[in-house]
């Protein structure tokens, strides 16, 4: 009865053009709707037999008469132990699937292509590692990886694309990732997904994708300025960081060239891997961090510099490295 | 109607005509209330652990990370007070116990004395913990209100971590004070009731829970003590 | 104590109601089944303010670019209709108002362990919900019922500390009632009532009573913390000034999650009691629930993190909370299986009470399994922030829990207040909820799916129907809240005197009068029987004085 009901509304959806589903857009978007759509089964047959199992005893067992006299119940092990290993089971089963699927979808391929995307109230800005910088909007391409490296200028945010089946927080202070591969060209939606004042329900956009062909057009001509390592160049200049950083290691500071990927001792021991979050953290606070063989006197540049300013800079510090590598 | 003559029991305080007295309306006999009370009294205790665990678990995750601001401001802390107070609080769950003794071998007078004496010890872990607050505020160590600190930080100290050292350092010791000053009121109050005559041999349910209270109380401060004043190695 | 009508005017015996009269009677009154009665009118009060509060939403949600309110005015509407309903609507609900009328009876004695204590734990409700009203009067809070940080320490502009102030103090509440609870149930059983005997709404409210007792200080002092850092602008949770947003965040769900279980366990331990009356048989696997509720308690600390997947926490700790979560899912289950195994063979009656249980287990099953998606970590990266979730906890709290309530209100409702309602109307208003809930919420599963995110006072155009269907759905159900406030105060003066046991349930509080007196017994009952003993009950023409049900 009731799931008649359901499956009217379901019908009743599809009549009035409404999906069941979002498009699936990604790679990832099938595996995780086949996982849903074997929940949705479960839930629905579950439902069925328990609301099918009390209209039949409640009408079956209805009273007659007042003198009614049910006879003592009995317990029942091994009917208990049954209808408590197969949920059990059965959850065993939705766990290591989902587990799996899970991990799966969440490293991103090596080579992925990088976005950098900062969310503020109420609004998101993203650049691409060429230069150009949008507003609200992301335009990929098709069947390329893509990789969003996230973080926030203010409160929580979070960036959904329903298509692509992902989402992750946004937040202060740190950075998130999420990956996905298109694999429709069209427009999408992206929704800020975690509460975050006034203009919560504002802070959407479009995520375009284009094929490549289009998508080497549209990245060209948006590259007039400057690519985000080049941006980095120029605030590592403006912001005097090269007076102490040196490339031959005769400054204050150690020389970055080469610096990305390795790992770093510090003061008290501890060696850190210098990513991404190593190198936001020199910048805002690096007296928390002291390096082995150097003294702690840079400052803190919190508040000097936003978060896209700093995702430039770690793109040059990133570009210092691989042109070493080139060289060699 | 009660049922406590009835079912008296002639052991632990059930017995007396005086226990009697004091039995509520909704408890059997006396045993069952001193059992109700006790159990009630622990289980308020754990609630109070959980209720200070929330900024223990906060305190050692900050503790975690920023191990050289918290270990910079434990050495800001004074240790003398620190130590005088923990004795002080030890002393004062010396004559609370010797209070709940006295009680159990009806020497009214001796818990009368006890009860006072454990508050004025009280009054004075009060005292100097005020103290040492008038003196962080002189030094410009009070978060939010008052926080700049003339002393250099050390190498891997940063400023906004050091004041989150104090936030705790105020928090808990704050939140611990208040639960004093509720002990003390809590035992003016036996005080008044013991001078009236409401304890004896077989009824002193109240000294007992309260004694717990006041213990738990000091246990609190044996662990905010090393966590706050010791982890700076200065020794 | 009957209902006969005599020959010769018989003088109202003296009950808990006519004891004593006038406000300060009541207002400073240690009986437990008074405080009750205290508490039914305040959490009904902030039941219909919380009502209120959605009705706007569902109202402005009819558009897609908002029918009624600013976004900054419906974010302030879905942040108050959350901290009315979580804290002073669901989470006292079945325990201040059924569990203190019903435990000290249901163990045989004469109060709660701690009865000023009791009439302390109301007047703390009282503040906090006025420390709340303040709040919403001055101009509302607007950072969601969850607090997030760093929003609500440093960004937000409305009223946040008067409502943390709120829920803070709410808090002591629930800890005293907790407390009281458990040591009545430990200390003050009846002679002969074993922990087996015990029916199994006392295993359920003492379930409760150890998640109340355990997790709530946490949130208490997280508030405080939220409440600290907007006042002396200190960085416990703002990265800023090097705080971790994140522990907010573990340490609010901490409590808030086996929170959840303090909203349901009451409600199941109330389902069992009237499935037990209504089919005349002792509920199947008496000890499996029982123990099943304790499991629950347990299993409800070890799962927070499941409200955090997509944070960005490492993917290991998002497996562990995975696992964890479907664990808890099981008793549960268990608990499904076995009242609807109770009903094999028993003398089924539909009474209203009885529907509402009905109700309860079809739409819990149906919220619980849709939890199951949200446990499931590649799943729950799409429904997370979405309508799915609200969905899935609406179907429990408001399908499960206010069903399960309403059921309880309905079916002590003679032993409270002496007086029969009238089943046909109550009947009424239970269908007309049923539709009115699954009307409203289950397009929300789709709107999830779909993606629509939650806490949105605008949305993309293609939504639109869904959200008209839920908000139609919504009117329904408000019309179903209505009707028994009405059908209930007028039972008050003008319906028929209830006897002692008008349903034949069994239990000590149906051994009593209604009302009963002020001491509940007139002896202390001594237990000999098992728990829902109808197998040994004598047929009703031999009962005297017992008027059939329905």
């Amino acid at each position: 009865m009731f799931n008649i009901g359901i499956i009217s509304v379901l019908a009743m959806q599809t009549w009035l053009g409404i999906p069941i589903r979002p498009e699936p857009g990604s790679t990832i978007a099938e595996g995780v709707d086949k996982l849903h759509f074997f929940l949705t089964g479960i839930t629905l047959f579950f439902t069925f037999i328990i609301f099918s199992a009390i209209l039949y005893f409640a009408i079956k067992y209805r009273r007659r008469s007042e003198n009614e006299q049910p006879a003592e119940t009995k317990t029942h092990l091994s009917l208990e132990l049954t209808w408590t290993l197969v949920p059990t089971g059965l959850c065993a089963i939705i766990f290591v699937w989902s587990s799996s699927l899970y991990f799966a979808n969440s490293r991103p391929p090596n080579a992925s292509m990088e976005i950098f995307v900062v969310g503020k109230q109420w609004m998101w800005h993203l650049q691409h590692p060429e230069g150009p910088r949008e507003i609200n909007e992301l335009h990929v391409p098709i069947g390329v990886p893509v990789k969003l490296t996230m973080t926030s200028e203010d409160v929580i945010h979070d960036f959904y694309v329903p298509a692509f089946r992902v989402k992750k927080d946004v937040l202060p202070g740190r950075y998130t990732s999420i990956w996905f591969q298109a694999t429709e060209t069209g427009k999408f939606h992206f929704f800020c997904a975690q509460y975050c004042g006034a203009q919560h329900s504002g802070m959407i956009g479009w995520v375009y994708v284009m094929t490549p062909a289009d998508y080497a057009i549209w990245i060209a001509g948006g590259s007039k300025g400057e690519s985000m390592a080049q941006a980095g160049e120029r605030l590592f200049a403006q912001y005097g960081c090269n007076t102490c950083h040196k490339n031959d290691n005769s400054g204050k500071g150690p020389s970055l060239t080469g610096k990305f990927g390795t790992q770093q001792p510090l003061k008290d021991g501890r060696t850190l891997l210098v990513d991404e979050s190593f190198i936001r953290q020199a910048i805002t606070n690096p007296n928390s961090m002291p390096l082995a063989e150097f003294a702690p006197v840079m400052p803190t540049f919190q508040g000097q510099l936003n978060e896209e300013q700093i995702l430039q800079l770690m793109a040059y510090v990133k570009s210092l490295g691989a042109q070493e590598r080139k060289a060699q | 109607m009660p049922v406590a003559e009835v079912t008296a029991v002639t052991h632990g305080q059930g017995s007396s005509q005086h226990a009697a007295q004091h039995v509520a309306h909704q408890f059997v006999d006396a045993d069952q209330q001193h059992e109700a009370g006790t159990l009630g009294m622990w289980i308020f205790l754990v609630t109070e652990i959980m209720f200070f665990g929330g900024l223990f678990a906060a305190y050692a995750i900050y503790r975690g990370l920023y191990l050289p601001a918290f270990e910079f401001g434990s050495r800001l802390l004074d240790i003398r007070l620190g130590t005088t107070n923990t004795a002080v609080l030890i002393a004062s769950s010396l004559t609370m116990a010797l209070a709940v003794h006295s009680a159990q071998t009806g020497k009214r007078k001796a818990l009368i004395a006890f009860l006072l004496l454990t508050m004025v010890f009280g009054a004075t872990f009060l005292g100097i913990k005020a103290h040492e607050y008038v003196h962080k505020w002189d030094d410009f160590l009070v978060p939010g209100l008052r926080f700049a600190p003339t002393e250099a930080l050390p190498a891997g100290v940063t400023l906004p971590n050091l004041q989150l050292f104090f936030c705790f350092y105020f928090f808990m010791t704050a939140l611990h004070a208040l639960h004093m000053i509720i002990g003390l009121g809590i035992m003016t109050v036996l005080v008044i009731q013991a001078r009236r005559g409401r304890f004896s041999a077989d009824y002193y349910a109240p000294i007992e829970i309260s004694g717990l209270y006041w213990h738990f109380v000091d246990i609190v401060w044996i662990f905010l003590f090393p966590l706050l004043y010791l982890i700076g190695g200065r020794y | 104590m009957s209902t006969a009508v005599a020959e010769v005017p018989v003088a109202t015996p003296v009950n808990y109601l006519n004891a004593k009269y006038g406000i300060r009677s009541w207002l400073l009154t240690t009986d437990h089944k008074r405080i009750a009665l205290l508490y039914l009118v305040s959490i009904t009060f902030m039941f219909f303010i919380g009502g209120a509060a959605a009705t706007l939403m569902r109202m402005h949600l009819i558009t897609p670019g908002g029918a009624l309110v600013q976004p900054e005015t419906y974010n302030k509407l879905f942040s108050i209709h959350g901290i009315v309903m979580v804290f002073f609507f669901m989470i006292p609900s079945i325990p201040a108002v059924l569990g203190n009328f019903l435990v000290p009876m249901m163990v045989g004695a004469k109060d709660l362990a701690f009865p000023r204590i009791n009439l302390l734990s109301w007047y703390i409700y009282v503040v906090g919900a006025l420390f709340t009203l303040y709040a919403i009067l001055a101009g509302g809070v607007d950072t969601g019922w969850t607090f997030y940080t760093p929003y609500s320490s440093t960004y937000a502009n409305s009223h946040v500390i008067a409502a943390a102030l709120g829920v803070f103090v709410s808090g002591f509440s629930s800890i005293l009632t907790g407390l009281n609870f458990i040591v009545t149930i430990h200390k003050m059983r009846a002679p002969g009532l074993t922990w087996f005997r015990m029916p199994l709404f006392l295993w359920a409210i003492y379930a409760t009573s150890i998640i109340m007792v355990l997790g709530t200080p946490v949130v208490a002092i997280t508030i405080v913390l939220v409440a600290l850092e907007r006042l002396l602008h200190v960085g416990i949770f703002d990265p800023k000034l090097g705080g971790d947003p994140l522990l907010f965040q573990h340490l609010f769900w901490f409590y808030s999650h086996p929170a959840v279980y303090i909203m349901v366990l009451p409600g199941m331990g109330v389902v069992s009691e009237l499935i037990a009356c209504f089919s005349r048989k002792r509920i199947f696997g008496y000890s499996f629930v029982a123990f099943s509720s304790l499991a629950i308690a347990v299993i409800s600390f070890l799962v927070w993190g499941h409200h955090m997947f997509v944070t960005g926490q490492s993917i290991y700790a998002g497996l562990i909370f995975s696992l964890l979560s479907f664990l808890v899912a099981i008793p549960s289950a268990i608990k499904v299986f076995n009242w609807t195994a109770t009903l094999y063979k028993g003398s089924i009656s539909y009474q209203a009470p009885m529907l509402y249980a009905l109700g309860f287990i079809g739409l819990f099953t149906m919220g619980g399994l849709t939890g199951l998606f949200l446990a499931s970590l590649a799943t729950d990266v799409h429904l997370n922030g979405t309508y799915f979730i609200v969905a899935h906890f609406h179907y429990i709290m408001v399908g499960g829990t206010v069903m399960a309530y309403m059921g309880g209100l309905h079916f002590w409702w003679p032993k409270i207040t002496g007086r029969m309602y009238s089943d046909a109307w109550a009947r009424f208003a239970a269908l007309l909820i049923f539709v009115g809930f699954n009307l409203t919420f289950f397009p929300q599963f789709m709107l999830g799916y779909l993606g629509m995110p939650r806490r949105y006072a605008t949305y993309p155009a293609e939504f639109q129907v869904l959200n008209v269907m839920s908000s139609a759905g919504a009117s329904i159900l408000g019309i179903g809240y209505l009707i028994p406030l009405v059908y209930f105060i007028y039972s008050m003066r003008y319906g028929p005197i209830a006897g002692p046991n008008p349903w034949r349930a069994t239990g000590l509080e149906w051994q009593t009068p209604s009302p009963p007196p002020t001491e509940n017994f007139e002896e202390t009952p001594v237990v000999t029987e098992e728990a829902y003993a109808y197998a040994q009950m004598a047929p009703p023409a031999a009962v005297a004085g017992g008027n059939a049900g329905g």
